[in-house]
């Protein structure tokens, strides 16, 4: 149905795509993975015709053997909406805020003149009944802020096929979402196109993603198809070297060492944080939202503790007090035997003690500093020490990175350059703790897997502790050996990490485990 | 630079007013005080390049001492404005919805509700009309618009974490705004500097031509626009000579700061590129 042969891209004269071809045919589901900045969205954006300024292409693109490069932008926008349809990664920024999603979906129907307001109005409650969010429940007038990531997602489905297109081309669509989320996302996806009879291409960097899912698979590396056909086969055979490494690094299982004996480094006793909700007419207060709700666990020195759950469970509010960031309003939080509090109240020395590496590597850094300023950070508790320069390579040293790097700005790194980066400056002051919220979420999975050698190296070289907080379970598995499932603000199971993913007890780690989709080791 | 039109526009006709109010504090070329009827409107040419009003001063003499009170008073302005409302905006920021930051905003309301010119005519009205208390009046003013784009900008910079990673390394929150929030949001900050720079130049324009500026015999556009008004069928020069001149400064100003924005804007920037 769509055609590509021989596609290639160059942005402002520089390479992008190469020689790219694909084929997808009705009710076939095509995933296309790689790593950022393999070309992937770029293939997606080319099919559309949604390319920036600058951009030169080049082959056959051709829908219903219609070519696409030849029709004008006019034309082109004809046929975007109506035969082509796009879902991107950040739902809240593909929908319009001050929109109610019903008019939004009605709008696609109404500007391609297939219908008249009032057949849209009733056209598009349908359509958002079929993916999932029944009037009775969600009401085609609320706004996308009233909505869940996940639902803002079926919404934008919704709107992608309105129109019934032929070609559903979804990129990244549930990256930014949980694993049960992201596992309900991926059922409807395949319904769809079960049902409709359209063309799927499934962009993600996750294989395990595509396994469960598409009919084939393209791997895609530096804007060229490495290798293609049946997903079964491809991800069984993985002929070509890169496939293997992708397999490889997302089931990568760093080597851990053992905690040491001790008493326990932190503890966290009945740990109690409430926000005041919000107002219910003009002076009632719901009661307060409980984020974390009597929650006690301790870590060990030397030991990696995981603490997994959605997003809203109360697991980064959590972090935040263990850190000293924020109060707790009961119970109490003891590092190496002194008591955590927040604010200025927290002395240097013990705040010394710990650190944090955050999600985002694009925000976690002052972009006006040089490299040896953000790092050395830290030095601010306890005076800087006369041999800081020293201390500065050898952090960067130990987080593989040249002690040249540390004139250069921040915007010169890549994503998981960024995040050794940020590891250095957690490094810096030698702490006994270190939270790791979230901190390998943001990375493609080969980096992500150098990322977690290199922090199962630190952990072993400096006898570090750390609280690995994650919604992926995944990378839990592979480098904790306790962990912790939090939900709704409690703890609701904990024990060996083994032997939780392998056998859960309560129904909620139950429900996380199968909705993780997982790669099939090849017998 | 050669693809910035916006920039180069605004910096040369800023430059060149700047350059002439500079260059009247050491050659003129004729004494803006001497009065010499004989003179008296001349049309412009020969020893009088803009010809003389009807004092018999030359136009360009006072057009160029002139554009010294109108940017002295404009700066101090400003200065007092950023001196004041750039910490009150860092302040509000990092309280993030504590008391603290309540205070500064709905004062910073109360301001926003009078209006601007009236409060500085009352200002000067009670204090007696000079340049010091035109600019005091106009400062005041400028207080709040710093206070909110400050805060604006700096709130939605407390949500990063690399003032996290500041926070954990024990840094209290004055030094984090100093070191981390403001030299993030300085852009903005010079950009609204420059269109405060111009209304204050407006402003001072409008309060000595209701002559509660700078008193004679110093020279001002305002009151120079002011004592045409008479003669605006006679010689109409008199009144289009400091009209022009305060046009050009303030659209001078406000290419800059539109430039200016272009420039320091780093997505702007690699959109350019």
């Amino acid at each position: 149905m769509i055609l590509l042969r021989d596609l290639g891209l160059s942005l402002h004269g520089r390479a992008v795509l190469n020689g790219v071809s694909l084929e997808i045919g009705r009710g076939e589901i095509l995933g296309l993975a790689g790593e950022s900045g393999s070309g992937k969205s770029m293939t997606a954006l080319a099919i559309m015709g949604l390319l920036p300024e600058g951009a030169e292409l080049r082959g056959h693109l051709r829908l219903n053997g219609l070519d696409l490069l030849s029709l004008s932008d006019r034309q082109m926008c004809a046929i975007r909406g109506r035969d082509l349809g796009m879902i991107f990664q950040e739902p809240m920024t593909a929908l319009n805020p001050v929109q109610r999603i019903g008019d939004q979906v009605a709008e696609t129907l109404i500007v391609h003149g297939e219908a008249t307001r009032a057949e849209a109005r009733r056209a598009a409650a349908r359509l958002l009944h079929r993916v999932g969010l029944p009037p009775e429940r969600f009401p085609p007038t609320r706004y996308p802020h009233e909505l869940s990531g996940g639902q803002r997602q079926r919404v934008c489905i919704a709107m992608a096929i309105a129109l019934r297109p032929q070609l559903l081309i979804a990129d990244e669509p549930t990256t930014a979402l949980d694993v049960t989320t992201q596992a309900r996302i991926l059922d409807l996806l395949k319904g769809l196109v079960a049902e409709t009879g359209m063309g799927l291409l499934l962009i993600t960097h996750d294989l395990a993603v595509i396994s469960g899912l598409a009919d084939r698979l393209a791997v895609m590396r530096r804007g060229e198809i490495v290798e293609e056909g049946p997903a079964a086969a491809v991800l069984a055979a993985r002929k070509h070297p890169y496939t293997r490494a992708l397999v490889a690094a997302s089931a990568h299982r760093p080597a851990t060492p053992p905690p040491l004996p001790g008493p326990p480094l932190l503890e966290v006793r009945e740990a109690r944080r409430s926000y005041p909700a919000a107002h219910s007419g003009l002076f009632r207060r719901l009661p307060p939202h409980r984020a974390v709700d009597g929650v006690s666990f301790g870590i060990a020195r030397g030991e990696s503790l995981g603490l997994v759950g959605e997003s809203g469970c109360g697991k980064s509010t959590l972090a935040r007090a263990v850190l000293g960031l924020d109060p707790l309003q009961g119970g109490e939080i003891r590092l190496d035997g002194d008591v955590v509090r927040a604010g200025a109240a927290m002395p240097a020395r013990l705040r010394r003690k710990m650190n944090a590496v955050f999600q985002d590597p694009y925000g976690s850094f002052n972009p006006r500093h040089r490299v040896a300023r953000l790092i050395a950070e830290p030095f601010h508790l306890d005076g800087r020490p006369s041999d800081a320069a020293d201390r500065i390579d050898a952090a960067l040293e130990a987080v593989g990175l040249d002690p040249k790097d540390r004139d250069r700005f921040i915007h010169e790194f890549s994503g998981g350059q960024r995040q050794r980066i940020a590891i250095a400056r957690a490094l810096i002051a030698r702490p006994d703790l270190i939270v790791l919220d979230e901190a390998v979420s943001a990375l493609d999975v080969r980096v992500r897997a150098q990322i977690l050698d290199l922090l199962a190296d630190l952990r072993a070289r400096f006898g570090l502790s750390y609280l690995f907080i994650s919604h992926d379970l995944s990378v839990v598995r592979s480098s904790t050996e306790r962990v912790l499932v939090m939900q709704a603000g409690r703890i609701v199971e904990e024990g060996a990490t083994e032997k939780v993913l392998h056998n859960p007890a309560h129904a909620y780690t139950k429900a996380l485990l199968s909705a993780a989709p997982k790669l099939k080791e090849p017998d | 630079m050669s693809a910035r039109p916006t920039l180069i526009a605004g910096g040369v006709l800023s430059g060149t007013v700047l350059a002439l109010a500079a260059l009247s504090l050491v050659w003129v070329p004729h004494d803006v005080t001497a009065l010499n009827i004989a003179e008296r409107l001349r049309p412009p040419g020969g020893a009088y390049l803009l010809g003389t009003d009807q004092l018999g001063r030359d136009m360009l003499s006072m057009l160029m001492v002139g554009a010294r009170s109108s940017i002295a008073v404009a700066l101090v302005a400003v200065g007092i404005g950023m001196g004041a409302g750039v910490p009150l905006g860092l302040m509000a920021a990092a309280a993030r919805g504590g008391w603290l930051d309540e205070i500064v905003m709905r004062m910073n309301d109360l301001i926003f509700a009078f209006p601007a010119l009236v409060i500085a005519i009352l200002i000067t009205a009670i204090l007696g009309p000079s340049a010091l208390n035109a600019i005091l009046a106009i400062g005041i003013f400028n207080i709040p618009v710093f206070a909110r784009v400050t805060r604006g900008a700096a709130l939605s910079l407390w949500t990063l974490d690399y003032i996290r990673a500041a926070e954990l390394a024990g840094k209290g929150r004055a030094r984090i705004s100093a070191e981390h929030v403001l030299p993030n949001i300085a852009n903005l900050l010079i950009v609204q500097a420059t269109i405060q720079f111009s209304l204050g130049i407006l402003a001072e324009a409008g309060l000595s031509y209701v002559g509660l500026g700078a008193q004679p015999p110093t020279p001002s556009w305002g009151r120079m626009l002011a004592e045409a008004q008479t003669m605006i069928y006679t010689a109409p020069r008199l009144a289009i000579l400091p009209g022009l001149a305060i046009v050009l400064t303030v659209l001078g100003l406000n290419l800059l700061g539109d430039g200016l924005r272009d420039a320091l804007d780093p997505r702007l920037r690699r959109a350019a590129r």
